[in-house]
């Protein structure tokens, strides 16, 4: 199984992208124009006041300092401390990473059961007026912002039809089910798109290759060679856009979040942002950093075991 | 050849057909395959070769491509032609087998070979995982594959050029079909893995009685492996018969020009000779005899009139207006 052998060292090779990332959050978070001691404070404050809020959170060291404390605190499993909620960023984060991954998660799994179908009936009946309808679908699919697409399923679905509701994320599981449909459909139906296209080109090349030729030949029924000669080569091209896309996913989530107004750390971040809170930004742009590369490592741990000439 | 006819392919016939008209790929075509007999298909690049093999397994390349007309007659007397899907799927792989000349890309990258035998074992003797992993073993020692209990979890890109092409040997094997169409197997391997191939083929026939059908380019491997020769030139047969016949004593003029030149003919001067001229493409066939463009002995006869394909002595069929044998014996 020396195949697997990257497993190993390539989280080696990771620490010089995530210490790039976290240079970059540090200085791009600091240059927000404001003062998150007079956000904090409001307008009218002293300036001894501004100074002591400033000390407490270390904001008055010079900068180079201050990303020394930041890596330290890293080292130590910390992010430091929410200017605005004075609690640990790395607890915030924790209260608000489940709505987000239920709805990265949610998006990715409703995409592949929209994409594969589609791709698979546009590819088998290429031509039809089924082909001609999923490709015009999802060309126009590609057209539509997530926030367009999510403002008229709330129109239609929770304003119309009263389905599903307009806000919020719920308490229990099926309470939670009933509010990530919407905000699952609208990143997945954007991510179905991308992935029925891809995926209906590929499936038409490996329906014309050698392989299901051969396939056909040796007396196995097109159904059977569909499924388990094209469908599993087609899908080795597929696991990588969707690795390429998680990034998109994932700032897709920012926006889906404040339209549904779904308490995760999209909506975290976007509050951070507006309120110079450093710590937060930081935060969770780093975790969000780590989480694309986490899913990049997936990928490829997924593309060695689907495509055995693959070495890495 | 005593064996009991096998396979009948009946004036075979292909069109190419799209907006701008349709034209005739393969013309006519029609040979016998017995049990236990290997018959080669020899002819230029273009000729028809893999597409007589693609019409008889209803496998044409493209939409485009229909066949027009003709029979393929099999033991039972039923026309594959006219098969539905269901009888299609059991003649293919358990009547008639396959194998081409690039197993790297005819074989499944991601599933290994074992499984991609197996796989056919299960689904045409509904047979269960053990008994069909069992089986797929011992096709794989047959077919000469070492240490078949290891190499059966391998892919295809694991495996030498020589192995990869017993390992489709394996897989067409999978369900014992009378029949196996080989379409330029070797052409593509050195010349030590090339004979150990054809040595495997020969001693498959023996022991199974496996017909086959095996097309080439290369006369000289016709005459180390073939009992019967079909001889094609632009989507028609020219000349069809036992071996040392057609080889010995060619009587169409472009069977003549093949074995003039073998490199291993008689005569050595180290200089090959060619058929000068290009062969006609589809779209433009010549009138009369196809080959008369190149032909020397060619005559107004043979531009006006298409030469039937005639038996001339038992078993040995040619189309042509002036023989080139007889030719030769007038000159003499
Ligand atoms: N997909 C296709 N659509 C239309 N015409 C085709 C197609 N494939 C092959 N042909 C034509 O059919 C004719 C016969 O081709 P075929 O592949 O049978 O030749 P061949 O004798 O096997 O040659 P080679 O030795 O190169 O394999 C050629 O004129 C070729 O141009
Ligand atoms: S029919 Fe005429 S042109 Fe054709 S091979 Fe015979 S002699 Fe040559
Ligand atoms: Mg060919």
């Amino acid at each position: 199984m020396n195949r697997y052998r990257f497993v190993l060292y390539r989280p080696i090779q990771l620490i010089p992208v995530l210490v790039g990332i976290s240079v970059i959050t540090f200085v791009l978070v600091r240059s927000i124009p404001g003062d998150p001691a007079r956000v904090l404070l409001g307008p009218r404050t002293t300036e001894s006041a501004l100074a002591r809020v400033r000390e407490q959170f270390g904001l008055d060291e010079p900068l180079w300092l201050q990303y020394f404390y930041f890596v330290k605190n890293l080292f130590k499993g910390e992010l430091g401390k929410s200017i605005l909620y004075k609690v640990d960023v790395l607890k915030l984060i924790a209260t608000r990473i489940e709505p987000t991954l239920v709805l990265v998660i949610g998006s990715v799994l409703l995409a592949l059961l929209i994409a594969t179908p589609m791709a698979a009936i546009a590819a088998r009946r290429r031509g039809s007026w089924a082909d001609h309808l999923i490709r015009i679908i999802s060309t126009a699919g590609l057209g539509f912002p997530a926030f367009w697409l999510a403002i008229m399923l709330i129109l239609l679905f929770s304003v119309q039809l009263g389905w599903f509701p307009v806000t919020g994320y719920g308490r229990t599981f099926w309470d939670k089910v009933h509010h990530m449909t919407l905000p699952c459909l609208t990143t997945g139906l954007a991510l179905a798109a991308v992935l029925t296209r891809n995926l209906r080109a590929s499936m038409l090349a490996e329906l014309q290759s050698d392989q299901a030729t051969a396939a056909r030949a040796r007396g196995l029924p097109e159904t059977f060679v569909f499924w388990r000669h094209v469908v599993p080569n087609s899908l080795v091209p597929t696991v990588n856009l969707l690795a390429v896309n998680i990034g998109w996913l994932i700032s897709g989530s920012v926006v889906i979040e404040t339209v549904f107004a779904i308490p995760g750390m999209g909506q975290l971040l976007v509050r951070g942002i507006f309120t110079r809170d450093y710590m937060v930004v930081q935060g969770v742009a780093m975790v969000f950093a780590c989480a694309t590369v986490l899913v990049n490592f997936l990928a490829d741990i997924l593309t060695v075991t689907i495509d055995p000439r693959v070495k890495l | 050849m005593t064996g009991a006819r096998i396979l009948s392919v009946e004036n075979l016939s292909v069109a190419y057909e799209d907006a701008g008209g349709s034209y005739n790929i393969l013309d006519d075509v029609s040979f016998t395959l017995r049990k236990g007999e290997i018959l080669g298909i020899v002819g230029e690049s273009g000729s028809g070769k893999s597409m007589t093999c693609r019409a008889l397994m209803r496998l044409l390349p493209s939409s485009r491509l229909r066949e027009t007309g003709g029979a393929v007659r099999l033991e039972d007397g039923r026309d594959v032609l006219g098969l539905s899907q269901d009888e299609l799927s059991e003649v293919r792989g358990r009547r008639i087998g396959m194998i081409f000349q690039n197993p790297a890309s005819h074989l499944d990258p991601v599933m290994s070979i074992g499984r991609q035998i197996a796989e056919s074992i299960r689904y045409h003797r509904k047979l269960g995982r053990t008994e069909a992993w069992a089986q797929m073993l011992d096709i794989l020692r047959q077919v000469g594959i070492p240490d078949p209990e290891s190499r059966a979890n391998a892919y295809t890109h694991e495996f030498s050029g020589g192995m990869r092409q017993r390992a489709m040997i394996a897989v067409a094997l999978a369900c014992d079909p009378d029949i196996l169409i080989a379409d330029e197997p070797t052409t593509a391997l050195d010349v030590t893995v090339q004979a150990q191939i054809l040595r495997l083929l020969q001693q498959l026939r023996d022991e199974r009685g496996l017909s086959i059908i095996f097309i080439t380019h290369d006369l000289g491997v016709v005459y180390q492996l073939c009992d019967t020769v079909a001889v094609m030139y632009a989507g028609r047969l020219c000349e069809y018969g036992p071996k040392h016949e057609v080889i010995h004593h060619p009587r169409h003029h472009y069977t003549a020009g093949l074995v003039a030149c073998q490199p291993s003919s008689e005569g050595g001067t180290g200089l090959v000779p060619t058929i000068p001229g290009q062969p006609p493409s589809p779209r433009d066939m010549p009138m009369g005899c196809r080959f008369h463009p190149r032909c020397g002995a060619a005559d107004a006869l043979c531009a006006a009139r298409q030469p039937p394909l005639e038996e001339s002595q038992p078993g040995h069929s040619c189309a042509c207006h002036h023989p080139a044998d007889l030719v030769a014996e007038a000159e003499a």
